[in-house]
């Protein structure tokens, strides 16, 4: 190796991890202050007693709901990924795999494609106002409801790719056999898209635990998810530093855990839209 | 016989098939984001009061839009601040993370695994969360940033307070968000580039510069212009990092069109007045993404042609 390309090796190496060092000790030092006292967050010090009181107030603390507001996140996220992966796999099966009215293909995922490209504000007060409607606003039904048309586009690109990678032949072959498109969905596509559906499954359960506009506009304090709460920790007038990033700590472990696990999905998934 | 029965049962079963694996979707789409928009556009000819937990509707015409159009002047400051940010955040994103997967697609990196780990850590946060970090970052008194600069023995700088740099310092937020998506994309792209291509091509140009100029950047231009224009249309979307670290303040130095729309709505309990303002963001952003899908037919079109 020529000592021009070693440099270039030092050179490039030196960039990219300076911009990971510029994503790591800021998110670190946000998240120790969750193990400071107020005075040590206040005064600036680096070095400083470790103390778990940010998260007993947080958690247990009678004028504290975060722990309920963790149960909320989970619940609103785990039932409407649930709802999504269902009949988005349904669905991609059907458009993916089965002869359907080109109409009907072109309406779904033109509006598909475009519902996501835009503004979720611009959705949000119609929402408000529909749900105000009904008797539903601040219930898990509108939120949970919500959440899953936010994420259905996703959830049927993602699918769709994945459907879309079998192979012809398989279905071919259970066409001949004499299978039915029920009967090719359950014996043929579901058991080979597993995979992709727990692929798709973390990536619509991240989206949804993230999600904080449509939670803001439709939770009511009993069904308030985590990303609202800490919004208002920032909010009053005297600002819980050591709580806000305790709870900031807590709300993060999914995005972790994702990380650890399936990295390799997420950029594949991130992208399912902008490549169609 | 028996065979054209059950020949007819399975059609039968086919078909309602078809119909019920669409339907939820469909009806999801339907209810919950073709109806709004309809919802919008009617809401916005009316007058919406609230008298305890009942709305008056009152019918006045094309006032609302009017208002929006004659008398509005944070809307149109959101606007303009919206088309700064996109076009800020998108070119900085774009060269930094061009830049660097171009490094590290020809130098090599170590520990990838934990370098992508690292890069995909903003990109899965909640944006709430990282709205907050930065907030704690970027705060005037105890903030990381000024504590620094303290320590250098330099001036204190009011990262979110001064109407001056307040934007400048949310868009850093996005870019520093963003950039790492970019950068991942961007590298896919250049690593699946064909050596054979590439190969071949060096040996008609001379330099570094040279062969980033004239093969590299051509070769990525179809994936270039499809992270743009997708960044570009996202960035439109931002709300949640501008709702806590600036509110849109001061003044309206950090407005944008979404905080516009939510303050109408939510906040001033405007729903004819913020029904307009989605309806005219929703025509508009419509409109650019019809015309930047026909951009990239023509380019795929001219691309076929040659």
């Amino acid at each position: 190796m020529s000592g021009r390309r070693i440099a270039g090796r030092v050179a490039a190496n030196g960039v990219v991890w300076g911009y990971a060092a510029l994503i790591v000790l800021p998110t670190l030092w946000v998240l120790s202050n969750a193990f400071k006292y107020k005075i040590d967050i206040i005064t600036g010090a680096t070095i400083s007693p470790i103390t778990w009181s940010n998260f007993e107030q947080l958690l247990f603390s009678r004028q504290s709901h975060f722990l309920w507001n963790l149960f909320n996140s989970a619940v609103v996220g785990v039932i409407s990924t649930a709802i999504v992966i269902v009949i988005a796999t349904m669905a991609a099966f059907t458009l993916g795999r089965l002869r359907v009215p080109g109409w009907v293909r072109w309406l779904i995922l033109g509006w598909a494609l475009l519902f996501q490209m835009l503004p979720t504000l611009t959705f949000v007060g119609s929402w408000y106002v529909m749900w105000q409607a009904v008797g539903l606003h601040g219930t898990y039904v509108a939120v949970i409801l919500t959440h899953v048309v936010h994420n259905l586009p996703m959830g049927l690109f993602l699918m769709l790719s994945f459907m879309s990678a079998l192979p012809n032949e398989l279905f071919q072959a259970a066409r001949m056999d004499g299978c039915s498109n029920g009967q090719m969905f359950w014996r043929v596509a579901f058991p080979l898209v597993r995979g992709g559906m727990i692929a798709a499954t973390a990536l619509i359960f991240i989206f949804s635990w993230s999600d904080f506009a449509i939670s803001l506009a439709l939770t009511s304090p009993a069904t308030m998810t985590a990303p609202v709460a800490i919004s208002t920790f920032a909010q009053e007038y005297d600002i819980r530093y050591g709580e806000m990033a305790a709870g900031t700590l807590l709300s993060i472990v999914p995005a972790l855990v994702l990380i650890l696990v399936g990295q390799r999905f997420i950029v594949r998934g991130l992208l399912a839209g902008a490549v169609k | 016989m028996n065979a054209t029965i059950t020949h007819g049962t399975t059609a039968r079963r086919n078909r309602r098939w078809l119909v019920l694996s669409l339907a939820p979707v469909a009806v999801f789409f339907l209810v919950l984001s073709g109806f709004p928009v309809l919802n919008l556009l009617g809401l916005s000819f009316f007058n919406v009061e609230w008298h305890e937990g009942a709305a008056n509707f009152s019918y006045v015409g094309i006032e609302n839009y009017r208002r929006l159009f004659v008398e509005e002047t944070i809307y149109w400051a959101g606007v303009r601040n919206t088309l700064i940010f996109a076009v800020g955040v998108v070119t900085c994103q774009m060269v930094l993370g061009f830049s660097m997967a171009l490094a590290v697609n020809r130098a090599g990196s170590a520990g990838r695994t934990i370098l992508t780990g690292i890069f995909l850590l903003p990109i899965v946060i909640p944006p709430i969360v990282i709205g907050t970090m930065w907030r704690l970052v970027m705060g005037r008194e105890f903030g990381l940033a000024n504590s620094l600069l303290r320590a250098l023995g330099l001036q204190e700088v009011d990262w979110l307070g001064n109407p001056d740099i307040a934007l400048a310092s949310v868009m850093f937020v996005d870019i520093w968000h963003w950039t790492p998506f970019v950068f991942l994309l961007m590298l896919a792209g250049l690593e699946s580039l064909d050596e054979e291509v590439l190969d071949a091509a060096r040996m008609d140009v001379t330099g570094f510069w040279q062969e980033v100029r004239h093969i590299i950047l051509p070769l990525m231009m179809p994936t270039i212009v499809i992270t743009v224009l997708f960044r570009i249309i996202l960035s439109f979307k931002v709300f949640d990092e501008v709702y806590l670290l600036t509110s849109g303040g001061p003044g309206t130095a950090t407005e944008v069109i979404n905080f516009s729309i939510y303050r109408t709505f939510f906040r001033q309990d405007q729903v004819g007045y913020g029904s307009a303002m989605s309806v005219v963001t929703l025509f508009a952003i419509t409109l650019m993404i019809i015309l930047a899908r026909g951009l990239l037919a023509r380019r795929k079109g001219a691309e076929d042609a040659e």
